[in-house]
Parts: structure tokens; C-alpha cells; sequence
């Protein structure tokens, strides 16, 4: 292994160096006070991360084709560094207020570095072994509330769903193998699709991506592990996990299944309009701000269906864009959520009420994370939302675009409802909030940017859409 | 042309948004107030200069579009790119100073008329968002940046019809006003992407130089979808959905009457004057197109307006809430417009496109100016029941003119401005459509009718306790007063510009004006306001009032009541109470309870599918397994 190697792998390098340092500061620092200054470094380390990326530019495949970076692959693990540092830094109000606090921050990173694998992989077994370091870990951060019940349950839940989907998803990539003779993504592209037993590998191997993805029918397990998990581990779910979910599915869907897709683009069809309307029809009703934002994140995942569906060059980017967005938007509101359940301790949507008297801050970040997950304009979400459907409509999709937007309408009277909440009067009871700390605030200022001037910054798609690749 | 001054036109609003919204604390109410003030003034001066460069230079009595700048903003796929840039022609300097000159005027009413409102500054950086975005609107030289004002005028009118936060019914008509508005817009946007992919291009004046020829979509080959409409004509008629809904159209009209929830200014500058016309501007704009290539979209157009106009017109005779009265009467005159521009779908008619333009920059004036005299009558009352007024004219001798000016300009009474554009509308109606022209006829009645009505219970009526309970003096103040005069002279004067000199679809077409038609607008509005007069100059039912009245005159007033009652039975029995309550059911009931409808049925059906999420895990992977055995077979059965 030569230096430019190394070059290539210094993401992963870099975040297992995190990890070892984590692991040696454990060993070495006390256990009986709460180690705050570490927190602090860790953030900087993260910072380091999303530099890394931009910073050298070396691709290549290592391990005869089994690992690969491009400058694409290196766009989308900077877009989860970004996200993890965001959440990193909004989780430090949170672990400041308990002992073993680094030990969240190394399952975090573990995890973000399950991920990096997962996305460089060009072959499944590498792919496999970074979906479960991407998966494992996340049960243990779920039940990371050991005190509270709720946490314990849906860190089970968890692990159970996780397992079951992971062995469906394990089934359907010894199908594949089965019709290949070969694990290698490049060499799957000469496979002849036909028959029932490629639509059982496809479908299998889908269903292990739609667990992760939250897509209906595979997304039950969702609200009650949003609502059992910490804020922190929930926002990371929701956004990071999802986003890298959507990075390799994008790549194994056009790349290993590009030929194949008369019957994906069927599945997928079926996938979107119930995962959009299932979602929605969920989140009109919910009480609590979790579970609210769960099913709003269910029926996100739809339209990034729905972008993917026409295959094309402008689908992807628009994925990738939309996730760019998403990422910013959906943080920008689980960091609000953070700030007020660590301070009351409570997550319900009418805990919202007079926030924007309570804190003008918080209650304007808020507001603008629902503008923008509503797709209102002239947010960053609203762009996202337009070249998904534009993506949809170029290829003729008209009436999955038709029931997509008749959706957005349905999602703006439960997004807006929470704006209103935020403007009424707060109950005598309700007392101020103050935002946090300073690295709290730097996130959400972060997000605010990122929802203002992502949409306006139009040479931003140009790129997202020129390391782009469709079938 | 100058593209600085362009720019600066939205600039300055825009800064005034930022600079008020972001340090209004600091810079004080006062401050606040005399900067947005300042800087919508300068936009209109420098609106007013560009109007003057441009109509300065003709060619062959034509003014060609001019497009100062434009440069790339976004870019997608091959060659759909979003430019962001100012395109001057006819209709979009017209604009200019239809948005300008009405900010302005409530920009220095409401100095005076939001006096002492806790939110001032707010309030000021509100109106500067709301004309920053509807500049940009009128501006747009490309059909997605169009999009983007269009979208920012929805968000700023949402903000101020909610501006009183703390009451329900306000943050209750804001929200509706915002989704009904999102729901007309959603077709806008898949109107737009479906018009672009043919027309290859988001450029407007590419679009119409691509679709908007005669014959220009023979070689496209679109074929027919359904009812034989090509798919340009379905997206066309997306994009005209999306206009009706911001212009409060039949039946995306019911934000309209709840958006007079916000401050009375607020309801002049943008639920008379500027935004709720942007549908109107939006046919407009793409004119050529749906003049060429979906006529059958225009006569659509032409009946969705001239409804509209007809049954707004209707209700707001029964109407009490004077702010509503306007507000139905807008909606009424909306229709006006639109049905004058749908009138190119019979013969390709053009005239209509020139008296809709006209019709809108009148109309502009003389509503703003009834919107801004009922904020100063409601600050006096306060009430917004025309029961609870009457007699005012002794009080308020100015407001008493100024109101009678705007009534009569409405009702198309010579001189005054809507005569004119009414005139020349009801023309072309009588050219294209005998049909729509006896509803634009029977609308222009009404219309005088309503007016009247409103007008004689505000300022005449003499009722019983008005002496008692309003005895103080009205509170008159000149940032009030100015713009009031200012627009009472506009809406005396307006009618004379020669409008088809300056906005024309074809120079070399000729204005006819037939002498009949003429006469009988006129007639029908002089009998709408006898009408008005025999009803309602007296309140004949006050024994008071009638003794006040006796006198020489007795033997006048005896017949007034006698004709009165004849009136009143024919009205209330049989107009009112037979046609125009029954409307007015169909429109709260049915219209507004579909929409009501279906947010129930989403409840529901989201109440019954709630059980499928029990917290069960085996229940769980069941429901995974199902689900993907079902995909299985429906993916296999293909």
C-alpha cells in the first residue's frame, strides 16, 4: 500500500484515527466527572473531516475494483461529514450533562465511518460490511438513554427490524450472485435481467435499502424509534442514515440494476405514492413532535423516490441536491427540538406554542425548517422539491408528479400548523428558552444559511449535476 | 435605458424589508415608517422616468420590448436555464407604475393610519417585502422568476392578512388565503414545467416567439389528449388555473372576502390593487400564446371571468361588511379583466387585451382609493357594519367626496375613469360574444347598484343614533388626506390617457367604439344608482327619519317609499332572497365546504389507518413481509 493509497482511503483513515484516540482518552481520562473539554476537540476533529475532503483529490480503486473514490463518492461523504458535524455540535448541550458522553460520539463516528465504506464500495461484500457497521451501532445509540424505557424499547425494536431486513437484504445479493456468478458491481452490469427470480433478488435487496430508507411498507419502525430515541440519535437517523442510504442505493440501482429497469421503475413508482401519501396522512394527526417529524421524514423519502425514478443524468443530481437541502432543513428543526427538550424535557407539538415570544431566535429556525420541508419558495427546499419533480416530469412521469404535488399541498396545512403554533401566545406556564450553547447557535446559524442560499446559489446544482451519472 | 434604475426600482423595497426587519428595534417606529416611505418613493420616481424613456421612443406607433439586462441564475438539463432579468414593454411599465404609485399612496396613508400599532416597523418591513416581490413579478423576463415573485407575494400576503397575530380569525384567513393560493399555484408550477418542455425554453419572450405565432405549433405534432386538447393546452390552462387563484376566481375566490382580515392599507395595496391582479398579468404576459395556440383556453378564460364578475357582483349586494362589499366588488371587477382578455379565444380579438390592461391600471386607482376612505370611515365608527353608519357627509365632507369620486369611477359614469376602460371592454365584448356581454352588461348594473348602496349608507342614511353615538370629530390628518386626493384626481383623470396609444397588441388595429353600447352601459349604471338612491338615500323604515324629511318634500318622499317598497319586495323576496341568497349558499356551503371536504376526508382516512401503527414489532415485519410480497407480485404480473 503506497502513499496515494493511503490518499485515497484518508476519509476512513482519518475517522479511525478518531476512533482509536476516543478509545485511548477513555482509557486514560477519569471516569467520575464529565468530560467536557473532549467534546470540544471532537468537533474540531469533525471540522478536519469535511476539509479532508476537499483538500486532496486523488480517485482511484483500491483492492482490485472492490473499493472506489471519484470526485462524486467524495461530494457525498463530505454532504454526510457536513451533516455529522451539524450534529455533533447540536448534541453538545445534550452530553455535557453525563459521564460516558464520548462513548455517544465514538458509536456516532463508527457509524459515519460504516457509512464512508458503505459508499466507496464496489463490490457487495465490502457494501455489506459497511450497511451493518452503518446499522449495528445505530440500535446502541438509539437505546442510549439506558434511564428511560422508551429508549431501551426502540433500541430493541431497532435491532430486531435491523437484523430482519439485513437478512432479506442478504438473501436478495446471494440471488444476484446466483444469476452473476460474480459480487463485483462493475462486471453485475453484464447480468441479463429476466424472469422472477431477478425481480425476487431486486426486490429483496430493495427492501433491505427501504428499512433504512423508512419507505412504505418498510417503515414501521420508524415512529416509534424516532420518538424512543434521544433527539440527537434521531436527528442522525433521519437525515445522515438516510442521505448515505440513498447515496449507494443510487449507485447499485443504476449501475447493477441500470439494465433492469422496466420493473424498478414500477416498484419505485408503487413505493412513492404510498410511502408520500402514507407519510403525510400520518403526520396530520401527530401530537408529538417526534413521531410528527418521523413521518414527515417518511414522506421525504418518497419524493427522493421519485427524483430517482427517471434514471437520467438530472435525476441524480437532483437527489443529491434535494439531499444537500434536506440535510440542512431537517437538522435546522431537530436542533430547535433539542434545545427545548433539553431544557423542559418535553417534545410535544403544542410545547412549541409562543416560541417565537419565548425565543425569536429558535422560533424563526424554526419556522424557516418548516418553509423549507414544505417546499415553500423561495427556501433551499423548495428548489430541492422543484428539480425532483422536474427530474419526474422530463421522462413523463405526469401522474406520480400530479399525486406528488397534490401531496405537497396536503403537507403545507400540517407544516404551516406548526408555523401558526409557533406565532400564538405562550400559555402563562411556559417559560423563556435560552438557545443554547454558542455551538449550539453556530449549527443553527449554519442551517439558516444553508436554507437561505442553497436555492440561490445556481452553480451549486451545475456541479451536483455534473459529477452526476444516470443508467 | 438605464439598468441601474431598473434594478433599483425592487432594490430599494427590498432593502427597506431587510434594513426594518432586521434592525426595527434600533431604528424606531418613526424612522421605520419615513424610510420605507422614502425609498418607495424614489422607486416611483425612477418608475415614472422609465416610463417616460420608453413611451418617449416608438417605432411606427409600436414600442418594442426592451430587455436591459438578463443574466443566468440557475441552469438545468440542456438548455432550460433560469435567467433572472427585467424585460420593459408596454404592460410591465404600466405595472410599474401601478405598484409603485399604490404603494406609495399606502406607504404614506399608513404613517398616519398605523399610528401607535405596536409591530410598526414590521408592518413597514412587511409592505417593502410584498412590493420588492410583486416588482419582481411584473419585472420577470422569464417565466420561473415569474414563479419566484409570484411565490414571495404569496408568502408577504400571507404575512399581512395575519399581521393582527393574536387574532384568530386573522392567523385563521391568512393560513386559508396561503393554501388556497399554494393550491392554484401548484398547477401554475406543473403548468409551467409542462409549457417549458414544449416551448423549450423558460424565456417568456422565447416562449412566444416559439408558441406564439399564428401556426407556430402546427410542426410540433402534439397530438390531442383528452377532449382534443393538445397537452400545450392543458398546460396552458394549469398556468391560468394558478392566475386564478391569486385573482381570486370562481371557484378559488373564497381567501379573498376572509383576507380582509389584515389592515385596511394592506387590503387596498394587495387584495385590490396589485397582487390580486397578477393572474390577470399573467394571461396577459403569455398572451400571444394563448391567442395562437389554445383559443379554446381563452373562451374558457372568457366564461370563467364573466361568471365571476356576475356572481361577485350579486353577493355583494346582500353584503353589510363594507370591507367585504369591496372586496366581492374586486373580485367582481377581476372578472372584468379576465373575461376581456378570454374574449381573443372568438375571432382573435384583440382589442380586449388593451381595455383589460386598461381596466386594471383604472381600477387600480379608484379601489385603492375606496379601500383607503373605508379605513378612515372604519377608524371612525369603528365598526365595519354599514348598519352601524350613515350621515357622514356632514362629518367627514372630504371623505364624502373623494368616496363619491371612486363610486362614481367604478360605476362607469362619464367622466370619470372606469367609464373608459368599461366602455372599451363591453366593445369588444359585443364584437366577440353577445352572450358575455350581456353578463358584463348586467355586472356593470350591479355594479352601480352595490356601489351606491354603499356609498348612500355611509354618507347619507340618516340614521337614528348616528348623531349620539359618533359625536366626536372625525380624526383627519394629511398623510391620510394627500393620498386620498392624490388618487381621487387619478381616478377622475385616469380615463383620458389614450391607453390604446400605449398598450396595444397590434398597432395597426383600429379602437371601435360603437355608440350603443356606449349608451347602454351608461344607462344600465345611471339605473343602478337611481336604483341605489330610491333604497337607499333615507332610512324609510325610522319613523325619525321620516319626519325629518317631511316637509315640501313629502309628497317626493311619499313616492320614494311607495317605489321603495316595490323595490324592496322585488329585491329582498325575489332577487335576494331567491337568487342571490342561494348563491351565496352555494358559495359558503358547497364551494367553500368541498374544500373543507376534503381536509376532512385526509383526517379521516389518517384516523382509520392510524391502527396500522400499534407498536407491535411482529405485527411489524408482517406488515414488511406483505408488503413486499405484494410488491412481488404486482412487479412480476407486469
Amino acid at each position: 500500500m503506497n502513499i496515494s493509497d493511503i490518499l485515497i482511503l484518508r476519509q476512513e483513515f482519518f475517522l479511525f484515527g478518531i476512533l482509536i484516540l476516543l478509545l485511548l482518552y477513555k482509557l486514560v481520562a477519569s471516569n467520575s466527572s464529565i468530560n467536557r473539554g473532549i467534546i470540544f476537540g471532537i468537533n474540531i476533529l469533525m471540522a478536519i473531516n469535511i476539509i479532508m475532503g476537499f483538500l486532496n483529490t486523488s480517485y482511484g480503486n483500491l483492492f482490485g475494483g472492490m473499493f472506489q473514490s471519484n470526485a462524486t463518492i467524495v461530494l457525498e461523504k463530505n454532504l454526510l461529514a457536513i451533516g455529522t458535524l451539524i450534529i455533533c455540535m447540536q448534541a453538545s448541550d445534550w452530553t455535557n450533562t453525563f459521564k460516558n458522553n464520548v462513548e455517544y460520539y465514538f458509536i456516532l463516528i463508527a457509524t459515519l465511518l460504516g457509512m464512508d465504506i458503505m459508499i466507496s464500495s464496489g463490490h457487495f461484500t465490502i457494501f455489506y460490511i459497511g450497511f451493518e457497521l452503518a446499522s449495528l451501532p445505530l440500535a446502541a445509540l438509539v437505546s442510549f438513554n439506558k434511564a428511560e424505557k422508551s429508549s431501551a424499547e426502540a433500541g430493541i425494536k431497532m435491532i430486531l427490524m435491523s437484523g430482519f431486513s439485513s437478512c432479506i437484504l442478504l438473501f436478495g445479493i446471494s440471488l444476484l450472485y446466483g444469476l452473476s456468478g460474480t459480487l463485483l458491481f462493475d462486471k453485475m452490469v453484464a447480468i441479463h435481467f429476466d424472469g422472477s427470480l431477478s425481480v425476487l433478488a431486486f426486490l429483496f435487496i430493495f427492501a433491505g435499502f427501504g428499512f433504512k430508507l423508512s419507505i412504505v411498507p418498510f417503515h414501521l419502525w420508524t415512529a416509534d424509534v424516532y420518538e424512543g430515541a434521544p433527539i440527537n440519535v434521531t436527528s442522525f437517523l433521519s437525515v445522515i442514515s438516510k442521505s448515505a442510504t440513498v447515496f449507494i442505493f443510487l449507485t447499485i440501482l443504476y449501475k447493477v440494476f441500470g439494465s433492469f429497469n422496466t420493473t424498478w421503475i414500477y416498484a419505485l413508482s408503487l413505493t412513492t405514492v404510498f410511502s408520500i401519501t402514507i407519510g403525510n396522512l400520518f403526520a396530520l394527526r401527530q401530537t408529538n413532535l417526534k413521531r410528527f417529524l418521523a413521518f414527515s421524514s417518511i414522506a421525504q423519502a418518497g419524493f427522493i423516490l421519485l427524483g430517482m425514478i427517471s434514471g437520467s443524468n438530472l435525476a441524480m443530481g437532483s437527489v443529491l441536491y434535494f439531499i444537500f437541502i434536506y440535510i440542512f432543513s431537517n437538522l435546522a428543526a431537530f436542533g430547535v427540538l433539542g434545545i427545548l427538550h433539553h431544557q423542559n424535557g418535553k417534545d410535544s407539538i403544542l410545547d412549541l406554542s409562543g416560541l417565537y415570544k419565548r425565543n425569536p431566535f429558535l422560533g424563526i429556525v424554526m419556522v424557516l425548517a418548516m418553509l423549507s420541508l414544505a417546499g415553500v419558495p423561495p427556501t433551499a427546499g423548495f428548489f430541492g422539491k422543484f428539480f425532483l419533480l422536474n427530474s419526474a416530469m422530463s421522462k413523463g412521469y405526469y401522474l406520480i408528479t400530479a399525486i406528488a404535488v397534490l401531496n405537497m399541498i396536503i403537507s403545507l396545512y400540517y407544516y404551516l400548523r406548526i408555523v401558526r403554533i409557533i406565532f400564538t401566545d405562550a400559555t402563562e406556564e411556559q417559560s423563556l428558552i435560552t438557545a443554547g450553547s454558542w455551538l449550539g447557535k453556530l449549527s443553527l446559524v449554519f442551517c439558516i444559511i444553508g436554507i437561505i442560499a442553497i436555492g440561490f446559489i445556481g452553480d451549486l446544482f451545475e456541479y451536483f449535476n455534473y459529477l452526476s451519472f444516470g443508467i | 435605458m438605464n439598468s441601474l434604475s431598473i434594478i433599483l426600482i425592487p432594490a430599494l423595497p427590498l432593502a427597506v424589508f431587510v434594513l426594518n426587519g432586521l434592525f426595527g428595534k434600533v431604528i424606531g417606529n418613526k424612522l421605520a415608517g419615513i424610510l420605507g416611505t422614502l425609498c418607495i418613493a424614489i422607486s416611483f420616481v425612477l418608475s415614472l422616468s422609465i416610463a417616460y424613456t420608453f413611451f418617449a421612443v416608438s417605432k411606427d406607433g409600436a414600442y418594442p420590448a426592451q430587455i436591459p439586462f438578463k443574466f443566468d441564475w440557475l441552469q438545468f438539463g440542456k438548455g432550460i436555464n433560469v435567467q433572472l432579468g427585467a424585460i420593459i414593454d408596454g404592460i410591465s411599465v404600466m405595472m410599474l407604475i401601478v405598484v409603485t404609485l399604490i404603494s406609495l399612496m399606502v406607504h404614506i396613508f399608513s404613517l398616519s393610519y398605523m399610528h401607535g400599532e405596536k409591530r410598526f416597523a414590521t408592518y413597514y418591513a412587511f409592505l417593502g417585502l410584498f412590493t420588492f416581490s410583486m416588482l419582481l413579478l411584473v419585472l420577470s423576463v422569464n417565466i420561473f422568476q415569474m414563479y419566484m415573485g409570484w411565490e414571495l407575494v404569496g408568502v408577504s400576503s400571507f404575512l399581512l392578512i395575519g399581521f393582527y397575530y393574536d387574532k384568530p380569525s386573522a392567523v385563521a384567513a391568512a393560513k386559508k388565503a396561503f393554501i388556497v393560493t399554494r393550491f392554484a399555484d401548484m398547477f401554475f408550477l406543473v403548468g409551467i414545467l409542462i409549457v417549458s418542455s414544449i416551448g423549450g425554453s423558460l424565456d417568456i419572450p422565447t416562449l412566444i416567439q416559439n408558441l406564439g405565432q399564428a401556426g407556430a405549433i402546427d410542426h410540433l405534432h402534439l397530438g390531442t389528449t383528452f377532449i382534443g386538447w393538445s397537452s400545450l393546452s392543458t398546460g396552458l390552462l394549469f398556468i391560468f388555473i394558478g392566475g386564478a387563484g391569486k385573482s381570486a376566481l370562481f371557484p378559488l375566490h373564497i381567501w379573498l372576502p376572509d383576507a380582509m382580515e389584515g389592515p385596511t392599507p394592506v387590503s387596498a395595496l394587495i387584495h385590490a390593487a396589485t397582487m390580486v391582479v397578477a393572474g390577470v398579468y399573467l394571461v396577459a404576459r403569455l398572451f400571444p400564446i394563448y391567442l395562437f395556440s389554445a383559443p379554446e383556453i381563452l373562451r374558457i378564460i372568457a366564461y370563467a371571468g364573466a361568471f365571476t364578475s356576475l356572481f361577485a357582483a350579486i353577493i355583494a349586494c346582500t353584503q353589510f361588511d363594507i370591507k367585504r362589499v369591496l372586496a366581492y366588488s374586486t373580485m367582481s371587477q377581476i372578472g372584468y379583466m379576465i373575461f376581456s382578455l378570454g374574449l381573443g379565444g372568438w375571432n382573435q380579438n384583440v382589442h380586449g387585451y388593451t381595455a383589460s390592461m386598461f381596466h386594471l391600471f383604472t381600477h387600480a386607482i379608484f379601489k385603492a382609493l375606496l379601500f383607503l376612505s373605508a379605513g378612515v370611515v372604519i377608524h371612525y365608527v369603528h365598526s365595519n357594519d354599514m348598519r352601524d353608519m350613515g350621515a357622514l357627509r356632514k362629518k367627514m365632507p372630504f371623505l364624502n367626496i373623494v368616496f363619491l369620486i371612486a363610486c362614481l369611477a367604478i360605476a362607469g359614469i362619464p367622466p370619470f375613469a372606469g367609464f373608459f376602460s368599461k366602455e372599451m371592454i363591453l366593445n369588444t365584448a359585443w364584437e366577440a360574444n353577445g352572450f358575455i356581454f350581456i353578463l358584463g352588461v348586467l355586472t356593470a348594473g350591479l355594479t352601480a347598484f352595490y356601489m351606491f348602496r354603499l356609498y348612500l349608507s355611509i354618507f347619507w342614511r340618516d340614521a337614528i343614533n348616528s348623531e349620539d353615538k359618533h359625536n366626536s370629530h372625525p380624526h383627519s390628518s394629511w398623510l391620510e388626506n394627500l393620498p386620498l386626493g392624490i388618487l381621487a384626481i387619478g381616478a377622475m383623470m385616469a380615463g383620458f390617457i389614450p391607453f390604446a396609444k400605449f398598450i396595444n397588441f397590434d398597432v395597426h388595429i383600429d379602437e371601435t367604439s360603437n355608440f350603443s353600447v356606449t349608451a347602454i352601459a351608461i344607462a344600465m349604471a345611471i339605473s343602478g344608482i337611481l336604483l341605489a338612491l330610491f333604497m337607499y338615500k333615507s332610512d324609510s323604515d325610522r319613523p325619525r327619519t321620516m319626519v325629518s324629511s317631511l316637509g315640501s318634500l313629502y309628497q317626493i318622499i311619499y313616492k320614494k317609499f311607495y317605489i321603495d317598497e316595490v323595490y324592496l319586495f322585488f329585491t329582498k323576496s325575489i332577487v335576494f332572497n331567491s337568487i342571490a341568497k342561494p348563491i351565496q349558499w352555494i358559495d359558503k356551503n358547497i364551494v367553500d365546504g368541498f374544500m373543507q371536504l376534503t381536509a376532512n376526508f385526509s383526517l379521516f382516512l389518517s384516523r382509520k389507518i392510524r391502527g396500522m401503527q400499534s407498536g407491535n414489532l411482529q405485527y411489524y415485519m408482517m406488515f414488511f413481509m406483505a408488503g413486499l410480497l405484494l410488491l412481488f407480485i404486482l412487479c412480476i404480473s407486469i
